[in-house]
């Protein structure tokens, strides 16, 4: 009887202390999940301030702008266009 | 003495304490103790939840879980309006202790001047906004400098990078991000997300250490594709806004419409207004005129005359119908064509727009003929395209027709409609007889329409309506090089009051290429004063120089390359006065 009751013993100290480890991992994963969390809303935050920034670089008015100043292009005018008949594109 | 008497009472026997006095000490201790129990029972079963709530405040909390809203993208996934997190800056003034060194470096963080922030702690507000919407780099900076009873926080600010060019349709939210006007007010509900929040565990750092429970789980806002093509409403509104100037006119408004699917590629407006910095903006500019007004469309409602009588066989395209000389009395009132002409066939009176000719070809209509081809083009009801307070116009019942009404709604006249229905209205010829619905919402694949004419007659107007741009017409400025074109001018007496006065309406609504229509543009010019007033000359070259553009952002083929434009010269131009 006393040999059983100190297995049990034994057996129960076993098992409290692997739920403390359990326990202590599982927080440390959790913390490490909530870094992560917090650095993904980060990225969605700057993704959508660089989408921003880039629709702003990307603005016809401003391509325009460069394409007609800076690389001085124009639309040509009908006489210079030459359509190449082909097969129409779906 | 004294030395004696304390000898005395040393040898003195102790006096005897009264009996009971140990008992009631006891007594007194054991009630004492008892109550200390009798608390500490009631704390710990009874009253319980004030304990509670303090110790759980000790390492739980409930966060605020943000949910942003949704993007507004056009067609290509451009964004028309994002959100992105800013904060406030605010403060108790009562609260707020700092140097005047401190108070100085706050104000060049936030560009202002030292005066006016001092003004805004001065007053006698329990709470002020130093500054509201920072980037969060500013407000890093002010957290920097630590000044006591300055805090910050998180918002959402909506940027409109298209700005003043799509403005109109897409509208904007006023505070805590609701939406206040256009795309944003009605769909509110699709794009404004819900905050959530949970409780968590946190340890001695701070750090969250476990979930307890999910008190509400965020809903973010979903993102709304419009069929606005960003590309094509830059070209509308520039060549809008460069027409309107050069005109010196009050208003315009512009919208090109895919003739496949009826969605609205683009809708442009002047005047305008920058949704990122609308203070004191006029109501007045805010106004979708494309949608919210109505005008008078004068000859662009002529084919669908025609229309009418061609699919009630009362006239065929080569029909001859004599305009001599060029008036028409019915009952006290007399029409008159600008440019009278002598007999001219259906075509001609299309392409010359004769007044007389299309008010000759009503008569011979009954009223509910005519009544039901306007309204199965969509006129007299709005057009459903999804937008907040689109008006139908105003098309009567065939009953109260009078004949010289009947005369005069042949060439849009007593008649008043928006130009989104105007545009869609044109559906019926670009795609042999179908009427398209008009959406601002991105459709998935080809539409099908509500058939309205039979094929041929709506390639019989077509082809009307090729002879109206080209020379002889009365709008060859619309021709687009390398493309054939249709389409229509329009000139009206702007209504006011009781009487049509001597203001105008220009206007041109046409679609190309004619063989395979890929676009419908409707340009609308409220008012022109630089001298030229006539469709053909005011409306028409926007129409040219958009829908030229359009196509070739588009990539759509030509169908008739070379050099097929005549151009032409404004003086053999054929004017009309409707």
């Amino acid at each position: 009887m006393f040999r059983l009751n100190l297995m049990l013993l034994g057996a129960l100290v076993l098992c409290a202390l692997s739920l403390v480890t359990s326990r202590h991992q599982a927080r440390k994963l959790f913390v490490e999940l909530e870094r992560e969390t917090t650095r993904t809303r980060a990225f969605e935050t700057e993704f959508g301030q660089l989408q921003l920034e880039q629709s702003t670089w990307a603005m016809p008015v401003r391509v325009e702008k460069i394409a007609r100043e800076n690389l001085k292009m124009q639309i040509p005018g009908p006489r210079r266009i030459e359509v190449v008949p082909g097969e129409a594109p779906k | 003495m004294t030395g004696g008497s304390a000898a005395l009472k040393r040898a003195a026997p102790a006096p005897a304490l009264p009996r009971f006095r140990a008992p009631i000490v006891f007594g007194i201790l054991l009630l004492l103790f008892l109550v200390l129990v009798g608390r500490s029972l009631y704390l710990q079963w009874i009253d319980n939840a004030f304990l509670q709530e303090q110790g759980s405040s000790r390492y739980s909390r409930e966060i605020e879980l943000p949910a942003h809203r949704g993007r507004i993208v056009d067609r290509a996934g451009e964004p028309l309006a994002i959100s992105t997190p800013v904060k406030s800056i605010w403060a108790f003034p009562g609260q707020v202790d700092a140097t005047p060194e401190k108070l100085a470096q706050l104000a060049r963080v936030l560009e202002t001047t030292p005066k006016a922030l001092a003004k805004k702690l001065e007053d006698g507000n329990d709470f002020v906004f130093l500054a509201k919407q920072v980037p969060p780099e500013v407000a890093e900076r002010v957290a920097v400098l630590k000044i006591k009873g300055v805090h910050d926080q998180n918002e959402y600010r909506r940027f409109y990078p298209v700005g003043e060019m799509a403005s109109h349709i897409v509208g904007f939210t006023g505070d805590h991000d609701v939406g206040q006007e256009g795309i944003e007010l009605t769909q509110q509900e699709w794009l404004g997300g819900k905050p959530g929040s949970r409780r968590v565990l946190i340890n001695r750092r701070g750090e969250v250490v476990e979930d307890v429970e999910s008190i509400r789980a965020p809903q973010p806002g979903r993102d709304l594709a419009l069929s606005i093509d960003a590309r094509l409403q830059y070209l509308a509104f520039r060549e809008l806004k460069a027409a309107v100037e050069a005109n010196r006119a009050k208003a315009g408004g512009l919208v090109i419409i895919d003739a496949q699917t009826g969605e609205i590629l683009a809708l442009a407006n002047w005047p305008t207004y920058n949704p990122n910095a609308r203070n004191r903006v006029a109501r007045e500019k805010m106004r979708n005129r494309a949608l919210t007004d109505v005008f008078e469309p004068g000859s662009t409602l002529k084919p669908f005359t025609i229309a009418a009588a061609l699919e009630s066989g009362a006239v065929r395209p080569d029909t001859v119908i004599q305009t001599a000389p060029g008036s028409l009395t019915i009952g006290p009132n007399t029409i008159h064509d600008a440019h009278p002409s002598g007999a001219l066939t259906v075509e001609q009176v299309i392409q010359k727009s004769s007044n007389v000719g299309a008010a000759k070809i009503a008569l011979s209509l009954p009223p509910s003929t005519m009544w039901q081809m306007l309204s199965d083009t969509g006129f007299g009801a709005a057009p459903n395209t999804g937008f907040p307070g689109e008006v139908a116009g105003r098309l009567r019942p065939a009953k109260t027709w009078k004949p010289i009404e009947q005369a005069t709604m042949a060439y849009g006249h007593g008649i008043s409609v928006n130009l989104v229905q105007l545009a869609r209205a044109y559906t019926v010829f670009a795609s042999e007889g179908q009427l398209k619905p008009a959406t601002l919402f991105k459709a998935g694949s080809s539409v099908a329409g509500r058939p309205v004419l039979k094929a041929e007659t709506a390639l019989a107007v077509r082809h009307m309506l090729e002879l109206a741009v080209q020379p002889g017409g009365t709008a060859p400025k619309a021709q687009v090089p390398s493309y054939r074109v249709a389409g229509k001018t329009g000139t009206a007496h702007k209504l006011e009051g009781r009487g049509y006065t001597n203001k105008y309406v220009s206007s041109f609504v046409g679609f190309a290429p004619a063989s395979a229509p890929r676009l419908i543009v409707a340009v609308m010019i409220d008012e022109p004063s630089a001298g030229a007033h006539y469709g053909g000359e005011v409306a028409a070259p926007v129409f040219s120089t958009v829908m030229g553009s359009a196509l070739r952002t588009l990539g759509t083929p030509p169908d008739a390359p070379g050099d097929n434009v005549i151009l032409p010269d404004s003086a053999a131009a054929i004017r009309e006065e409707t």
